[in-house]
């Protein structure tokens, strides 16, 4: 394991180099090439705003500028964890030339399509940072928490990426299953509203460590409170546990991926 | 001193067929082959060894040659040697820095420039960022791109792809470098430039291991070849001694493939029934009378022929070809021409013909008897059926050449 990250290390430039290579043929021959990655979020968002919209309309509430903001914040890192998991899954199956042909730690490849959208995730951030200005959110001393817990999602996303990644090279269903989960986790997450607002089923939606991460990070930066430590830890622990397990299970069976593919 | 390469008794076994296992089956195995190290050795229906119990070791400098027929597990042992798969059973070790040549335009992106690709696939062959910013400019002039350095790749040519491919990989300095088959890219001009590529390559200290087919290439880099059929290493020498034992493996194929060709032709036409003339057997002779297939360049060959001969016919003109594997016609004797007048036949009779010292280059050849009716219009009947094998002696190594004569230098 400690050696795996050893050569992991050793293969650096050529993390780095994949990575550049998935950010530039994401965008290349589109018009609007970067400004897609500020655009796509901005969609989710207008969904999510639309929803809640609807649901007020029903309810007879009118919906405030705190939960517009809120939506906004959440769906970065949705929006992150979502692609992230789907390039990952299909990291190794699409190149298995490279996979079959030349030797390098393979793990190089899901980790490279993750960190191409956390590239994404850093420049719809900046465009939210500034926005949020313009809004004037203001901010705490509990905005300290975010970097912790965004890198307690990045930590969850990695081993899931990694184990997906190799599951799907041996049984082609996982991209399948994990696309469905995907579509449906929209509703088990709390992306579009709060945690609180479900009362006793809150539990079930923080027990989803993607919810008590997001959960976390609006009462960090939005609500201007200190995070519920407890989900917090769990939330922590977890992503660390799921790093574990999937750069273990990767790196057993990555022997095997060449014949196998 | 140190070896680079060593393999000790490495096995490989590989599926066959595109049957898998149910997900029943194998959810467990996934997680008790996490547990339990120890891999199933047996072989089971579906599969098969690719690489069997091969032992060798290469040291430090050695430049070796690895050859043997299609599907003799080569590429098996280079994906084991690079670390792409790991062998089944056995150990191997390897000590320095490894760089394979093998589909070196494996790591392009369609999508992505030349010089962006230069970085990527030097980045996937183990190169640093630094160490590619040093060369760029030595591997873009390698290349003969030029100018089309900041187009996407997938406006190159073919040529120009894998130009560029093999500029990249050539410019990595490794310690043990595998070559696979990737030395004929280009024009000549720029094989010569790979070959001398090659060449500083084996003067800086490197341990090649090379894989060809290409007989003259190995005779002129390697000082030992291994030679491997059927995933078993069969022998391991100096290259000149091992060169003739590969050419016997790949005429015998050849032979084999060459004879069940003949065999489904001759299923296959079936025009006439009722032939007035019938050949009944060919067989080949040495200087010993005794029949046989395997002849040594510049031995004499006796060829008889017995026929049967149902409507009496005259005059007959008898031919017989010495074709080459490949097809090439290399002797074609006409009875007519040659003097000989067969008169009038009817019933059994045999015709022989002597080649005296059958200078043909080793190889593989086929005889085409045929009998023709005298106005050379029509013929009775072809018969091609018999292989001649032309056996390299020692020290007579397979040329492209259809003559081997018997010369005397002088000055």
């Amino acid at each position: 394991m400690l050696q795996a990250l050893k050569e992991l290390i050793k293969y650096r430039d050529l993390f780095y180099m994949l990575t550049l290579r998935d950010i530039r043929i994401r965008y290349k021959q589109a018009v609007m090439g970067f400004l897609w990655a500020i655009f796509m979020p901005i969609v989710a968002v207008a969904a999510g705003i639309l929803i809640k919209q609807a649901m007020a309309v029903v309810s007879g509430h009118s919906i405030d500028m705190l939960s517009v903001v809120s939506i906004s914040v959440k769906v970065l890192p949705w929006t992150f964890f979502i692609s992230s998991i789907r390039f990952a899954v299909q990291s190794l199956v699409g190149n298995s030339n490279l996979v079959t042909k030349i030797y390098f730690p393979r793990a190089v490849l899901p980790l490279a399509s993750i960190a191409a959208c956390l590239y994404d995730l850093a420049i719809s951030v900046v465009v939210l940072v500034v926005i949020l200005c313009f809004v004037h959110l203001g901010v705490s001393i509990y905005i300290l928490w975010t970097p912790l817990i965004l890198l307690f999602l990045v930590f969850f996303t990695t081993g899931l990426g990694l184990l997906l990644a190799a599951a799907n090279l041996f049984f082609r269903d996982v991209k399948y299953v994990v696309e469905i989960i995907l579509m449906f986790g929209i509703f088990f997450t709390p992306v579009f509203y709060d945690a609180d607002s479900l009362g006793r089923l809150k539990v079930f939606m923080l027990l989803n460590p993607v919810g008590s991460i997001l959960e976390a990070l609006n009462h960090a930066v939005v609500l201007k409170q200190m995070p519920d430590l407890h989900w917090l830890i769990y939330a922590g622990v977890t992503s660390v546990v799921m790093f574990y397990v999937g750069m273990l299970v990767f790196h057993s069976k990555e022997q095997s991926f060449a014949e196998n593919i | 001193m140190q070896n680079a390469v060593e393999f000790h008794e490495v096995w490989k076994k590989f599926k066959k067929g595109e049957k898998f296992d149910s997900l029943r089956d194998s959810i467990p195995n996934f997680f008790k082959n996490l547990t339990h190290k120890n891999r199933e050795i047996a072989l089971s229906e579906h599969e098969f060894w690719v690489v069997k119990n091969v032992n060798f070791t290469i040291p430090k400098g050695g430049v070796v040659g690895i050859m043997g027929p299609n599907g003799a597990g080569k590429s098996t042992i280079l994906k084991l040697l690079s670390g792409i798969m790991s062998p089944t059973k056995g150990r191997m070790t390897i000590n320095g820095r490894l760089s394979a040549l093998i589909e070196v335009t494996a790591g392009f992106h369609p999508e992505l420039t030349g010089r962006e690709n230069v970085y990527l696939n030097g980045a996937i062959l183990g190169m640093k960022r630094r160490e590619i910013d040093r060369k760029f400019d030595e591997i873009v002039d390698f290349s003969e791109v030029g100018e089309f350095i900041d187009t996407p790749v997938k406006r190159y040519s073919s040529g120009m792809y894998s130009r560029l491919g093999f500029s990249v990989a050539a410019h990595m300095d490794p310690e043990i470098l595998i070559v696979d088959e990737v030395l004929s890219v280009g024009d000549i001009a720029f094989q010569s430039k790979c070959a001398q590529k090659m060449r500083e390559l084996l003067g800086s200290g490197a341990t090649i291991l090379l894989v060809s087919h290409q007989i003259s290439l190995i005779q002129s880099l390697c000082q030992r070849v291994l030679l491997l059929n059927h995933g078993e290493l069969i022998k391991d020498g100096p290259t000149d001694e091992v060169i003739p034992y590969y050419q016997n493996i790949t005429f015998r194929k050849n032979e084999e493939d060459f004879k069940h060709k003949v065999k489904s032709e001759q299923g296959k036409v079936k025009i006439n029934q009722d032939l007035a003339l019938e050949i009944t057997d060919v067989v080949l002779y040495g200087r010993d009378l005794r029949p046989r297939e395997e002849f040594a360049p510049g031995e004499d060959l006796e060829i008889k022929v017995d026929y049967n001969v149902k409507q009496e016919i005259t005059d007959p003109i008898v031919i017989i070809d010495i074709i080459r594997s490949d097809g090439v016609l290399c002797c074609s004797i006409n009875s007519k021409e040659s003097g000989k007048a067969l008169g009038k036949l009817y019933g059994k009779a045999a015709i022989k013909l002597t080649f005296k010292g059958l200078n043909l280059a080793p190889g593989i050849y086929l005889t085409k008897v045929s009998f023709w009716e005298k106005e050379m219009i029509h013929p009775y009947i072809v018969h091609s059926h018999n292989v001649i094998r032309v056996i390299a002696g020692k020290g007579i190594n397979l040329t492209n050449a259809v003559f081997f004569p018997e010369v005397k230098w002088g000055s």
